[in-house]
């Protein structure tokens, strides 16, 4: 089936080592994307109406253009265009970042207007400041309303680093291949499982970030 | 008795429209004034106005002989000394209803936790509530949310009490639990404004009944007096709406 050659060698350190890579990029971007959702999100609530149409189309261009495209105008086309050269792994950084903070920030601004006038009322009534009411009130419900979307958001950047091969990242995947490629002879089957293996290794990285969205969704239903 | 809130030209409009139209009067200690008046005739935005909830165009509200602070953004710590309970469940979603009543007494009032979450517990008890202390709001009845909202109002130790319609949003086999803990209160003394749709319980909880229409004071009496001898038409015909005749 093709399995044998993962034990070839250091094979499958060397996949390990891939999908390190993919989680170390989603990582990072996922770290940026929060910080500046929040951010985003937060002025998606401003009353001015520019603002809001400024960053609702920036929504909307993040959620029709695809990624790979996005990669390959940051990757090659800045360094074309601007003469600023960036690594992959920077490029890939900036547009998962771009993309996640509009998601983020999306998220951000759903759980803020989710909340009920009364809820800021009734703590004014019974004296809190604003801060406070910030602090004791809105914040922990917001939290709770976006820690398992913004974990369901990690996952999916986590799936979608399997695209930054294509600007020369050697993740999971692309180690996956040549593997494939150094034993197309000894093993015609390595396809089946080395790609079956890349699909288990994702697995098992986004499914206990998923088990832990389902679980906080749970707790903190209300 | 004496004269705990004063309320003077109160004047609230939102552009154009004129809410409320130049309202005076005045609350005694202990005394428990019921206002009625059709939907939308101001009687819940004067409730907000006292507490500091909506800016006022004109006029002066009084807390013993203290005037309050009506602007937003500024309060003089008159406002927490009313308590306020409103319509729609207002618990918090993500705390308890222990740490429901004791969130602000510790953070407003700086008291010690042990200390209020005994007062806490005994309020509690007496709306027959404390077995409910870990529950989250979410578990509870409409009518046991409201009780709640009552005590968490009432640990704050206000001088005044507002109930804005807290019986509208709740199911009718829950309206009596809710009224039975305020006839209780007006029992004990306590100041009470209360805004309701729920005119039995006015005429028994009331002491004085104020009628609000267009945002004016209409007609103000003792409850008898203001049930049975209408002396405007106008409540004539608002007390009418209430009442049902087989023909």
């Amino acid at each position: 089936m093709g399995f044998e050659v993962l034990f070839k060698g250091n094979n499958f350190i060397r996949l390990l080592g891939g999908l390190g890579l993919s989680l170390k990029i989603s990582l990072l971007s996922v770290i940026i994307s929060i910080v500046l959702g929040i951010l985003v999100g937060l002025l998606m609530t401003a009353k001015n109406s520019y603002v809001k149409l400024l960053l609702r189309t920036y929504l909307e261009i993040v959620r029709i253009m695809p990624q790979m495209v996005l990669l390959f105008l940051v990757y090659f086309g800045v360094a074309r265009a601007m003469g600023v050269h960036l690594s992959a792994e920077v490029s890939a950084v900036i547009v998962f970042s771009f993309w996640g903070t509009a998601e983020m920030a999306d998220l951000v601004r759903g759980a803020l207007t989710g909340i009920p006038a009364i809820q800021y009322e009734s703590s004014r009534a019974l004296g809190l400041t604003m801060v406070q009411t910030y602090r004791y009130v809105i914040l922990p419900q917001i939290v709770r309303r976006m820690i398992p979307l913004s974990i369901n958001l990690i996952t999916r950047m986590i799936k979608t680093t399997s695209l930054v091969m294509m600007i020369g990242i050697v993740e999971v995947l692309k180690v996956g291949q040549q593997i494939i490629e150094a034993n197309r002879k000894a093993s015609p089957n390595a396809a089946f499982g080395v790609f079956a293996t890349v699909l288990l290794l994702y697995f098992l990285a986004c499914w206990p970030i998923s088990c832990l969205a389902r679980y906080l969704e749970k707790k903190w239903e209300n | 008795m004496s004269e705990i809130v004063s309320v003077k030209n109160l004047c609230k409009r939102y552009d154009e429209l004129t809410v409320l139209d130049n309202i005076s009067f005045s609350v005694q200690k202990g005394e428990v004034v019921v206002i009625v008046g059709p939907s939308g005739c101001g009687k819940s935005t004067l409730l907000r106005c006292l507490n500091g909830l909506e800016e006022i165009q004109d006029g002066r509200i009084f807390l013993d002989g203290e005037k309050i602070e009506t602007n937003r953004n500024k309060t003089n710590g008159l406002c927490e000394r009313m308590g306020m309970v409103f319509q729609s469940y207002d618990l918090f979603p993500h705390k308890t209803i222990l740490q429901n009543l004791t969130l602000a007494p510790i953070i407003v009032k700086k008291r010690k936790r042990k200390e209020v979450e005994e007062e806490a517990l005994a309020l509690l008890e007496r709306v027959g509530l404390s077995s409910k202390k870990d529950s989250y709001p979410r578990q509870l009845s409409g009518g046991q949310k409201q009780r709640v909202a009552i005590v968490r109002a009432l640990i704050m130790h206000p001088e005044v009490l507002l109930l804005d319609e807290i019986t509208a949003a709740l199911d009718p086999e829950m309206v009596r639990e809710v009224l039975d803990v305020v006839l209780n209160l007006a029992r004990e003394g306590r100041t009470m404004l209360i805004v309701t749709h729920e005119m039995q319980f006015a005429r028994a909880v009331a002491d004085r009944m104020l009628f609000l229409e267009g945002g004016k004071i209409v007609e103000e009496g003792e409850p008898e007096e203001f049930f049975e001898h209408p002396k405007t038409e106008r409540l004539r015909q608002f007390l009418q709406t209430f009442t049902y005749i087989k023909e």
